[in-house]
């Protein structure tokens, strides 16, 4: 790079655009309020007061799909809820992020062998990035949830498409 | 100008009628993503323009098949499913459901843990209403009412954690007693919060009960008088800001709740000291308030707990030990006492064996939700999200 140094004035910082893209798109992640049962509470909790999601610059809560990067599924997926969740998913622009909150959508949780009416995983239904046990999860562990997505984030490549990469996933489950 | 504008008079149809002014009827579907339906509610409002003609709640997003896991599983294994079905008041829900069983067994609860129960159960009634009424500001648009709500919320939690380990399902309240006795300094960190709380109260109060917007945003909106509302078989704070002063806790005492001096608070009419001008009794701000007064009355209940609690017995332990093993006689009872929301019954029938032949919970969400209906009709657009939060439904439990 001997080429391009000394050629700028001071207080210009060069980066590469993934990184830039990257950063950007990591540290302001803007989930959307998908509320479905008890882990809500908690992801509320992580909204609040002492837990503050905000510090991580997630904490712009939307109310429509289409203003937001990531969909936090807290609480039990059920057959007729699992519709409504596609299609709030399809709204959703790219780049996308899906986080599979609690138990119940990591795999139908308590109610795996007798919920007749729940589904056993969200990942059936979406494509999942990010998934947080426990029934429900800690604040904390959300929190640590999120940082790992950040760093999922961070080591994009606009080299790769990923919406590409998640269809084929998609496919494969299939 | 005013002289030409021909009055709008829909009998007579030779009168030109406005373009601009005729409207049509249109459905607008609210939910069941919507932020202040309270989980995934899903409301058909049959709308006017502004005006809303009907709303007709439609349920079932959130059915977790818990009735038919009673049948599947033993009462002692059930006790966690409880906490879900209304996950902001656990407690309160595990209580109703080992009163039930231990109703139907005549098991015994060691002394100590009775008002151990009766302590948490209040604790968590706090809890709960916290939640209401920060989520309700919420709703109205006042996000800061939110934030203090949850920060002394996540007080009451680290008392639920220092007790269970856990934060939100706690399955403390178990058949025959409690799981585990309190931690060592617990009476001394209680009685600490206590003092802490109670004046916050005023704090919740001065920010969002007597704000003019939150108070012209509530007051006479979703009137459901005193006659309607035990008609639609309405319970807790609901039933008690039309009006009626009917609580479980005072009316048919289970527990240890004879033993407490308690008032039962009830919605009152506008234009005093307390009440601001505009506010009528069975109103969304009635609804709210009684949940306020609920709070103080909860925090009187711990406080004389915490006076009267018995020392530990070594023998008797603080669970009944027959907890796990005991049988289930060909019988069946009915057992519901007063959760935050209201009246919370359980119906279990036995059949001998170690699982129940049948469960059923009577929710008061769900009951208190039939009333939509009824109070969401003729309304603003805008009060829709008022009228609901003023029921604070748990989707959990509507659904369950």
């Amino acid at each position: 790079m001997s080429w391009i140094e000394n050629r700028f004035e001071e207080g210009l910082m060069m980066t590469s655009l993934d990184w830039a893209l990257n950063w950007a798109r990591a540290s302001s992640v803007w989930p959307m309020t998908f509320g479905l049962a008890c882990c809500a509470i908690e992801m509320m909790a992580v909204g609040a007061s002492r837990f503050d999601i905000d510090r991580f610059g997630a904490g712009a809560f939307r109310a429509t799909p289409r203003q937001s990067d990531l969909m936090i599924v807290a609480g039990t997926v059920t057959y007729k809820m699992a519709s409504r969740l596609k299609r709030l998913y399809n709204q959703m622009p790219d780049p996308k992020y899906v986080m599979a909150m609690g138990a119940c959508t990591i795999g139908g949780g308590p109610y795996f062998k007798h919920g007749y009416h729940v589904v056993k995983g969200v990942d059936l239904v979406v494509p999942v990035d990010i998934y947080i046990p426990g029934c429900p999860p800690r604040p904390e562990a959300l929190l640590e949830g999120l940082m790992r997505l950040q760093d999922k984030i961070r080591h994009e490549s606009r080299a790769i498409d990923r919406v590409a990469q998640s269809n084929q996933q998609q496919l494969a489950n299939v | 100008m005013a002289d030409t504008i021909a009055p709008i008079n829909p009998a007579d149809a030779s009168a030109p009628r406005q373009a601009d002014v005729r409207t049509e009827e249109m459905l607008v579907n609210m939910g069941p993503q919507h932020p202040s339906t309270h989980g995934v509610l899903r409301v058909v409002l049959r709308t006017d323009g502004e005006m809303v003609l009907q709303s007709v709640p439609h349920i079932g997003y959130l059915h977790r098949c818990a009735e038919k896991i009673g049948e599947n599983v033993a009462p002692y294994q059930y006790v966690p499913y409880t906490d879900r079905m209304d996950y902001l008041a656990g407690m309160n829900n595990n209580q109703a459901f080992a009163l039930a069983i231990e109703k139907l067994t005549g098991l015994e609860v060691p002394e100590r843990a009775k008002y151990i129960r009766v302590m948490f159960a209040e604790l968590n009634r706090i809890a709960s209403h916290l939640v209401a009424v920060g989520t309700y500001g919420l709703d109205m648009g006042a996000f800061t009412p939110f934030l203090y709500c949850f920060r002394e919320r996540e007080m009451l939690l680290d008392l639920f954690e220092s007790a269970c380990g856990a934060r939100l399902t706690y399955s403390y309240i178990t058949i025959g007693g409690v799981t585990d006795d309190l931690p060592d300094n617990f009476v001394d960190v209680c009685s600490e919060f206590l003092d802490y709380f109670e004046p916050k109260i005023d704090d919740y109060n001065n920010l969002l009960s007597y704000n003019h917007i939150f108070v012209k945003r509530t007051g006479n909106v979703g009137v459901i008088s005193a006659e309607d509302a035990i008609r639609y078989g309405l319970t807790g704070p609901v039933l008690r800001g039309s009006g009626v002063k009917f609580d479980l806790r005072k009316a048919k005492p289970y527990e240890i709740y004879d033993r407490f001096d308690f008032d039962v608070p009830v919605g009152l009419p506008g234009g005093t000291a307390e009440i601001p001008r505009g506010v009528v009794v069975g109103d969304c701000w009635s609804r709210y308030y009684v949940r306020v007064k609920e709070m103080i009355e909860s925090v009187k209940i711990i406080r004389q707990c915490l006076r009267d609690l018995p020392d530990a017995d070594e023998k008797e332990g603080i669970c009944n030990k027959k907890c796990k093993t005991v049988k289930l006689p060909d019988d069946e009872v009915y057992m519901e006492i007063e959760n935050p929301r209201g009246q919370l019954g359980f119906y279990v029938k036995g059949d001998g064996s170690a699982i129940p032949a049948r469960v059923k919970a009577r929710g008061p969400s769900f009951c208190n939700l039939c009333v939509l209906e009824y109070a969401g009709k003729n309304c603003l657009l805008a009060d829709i999200p008022a009228i609901i939060g003023s029921m604070d439904v748990v989707m959990g439990e509507v659904d369950r």
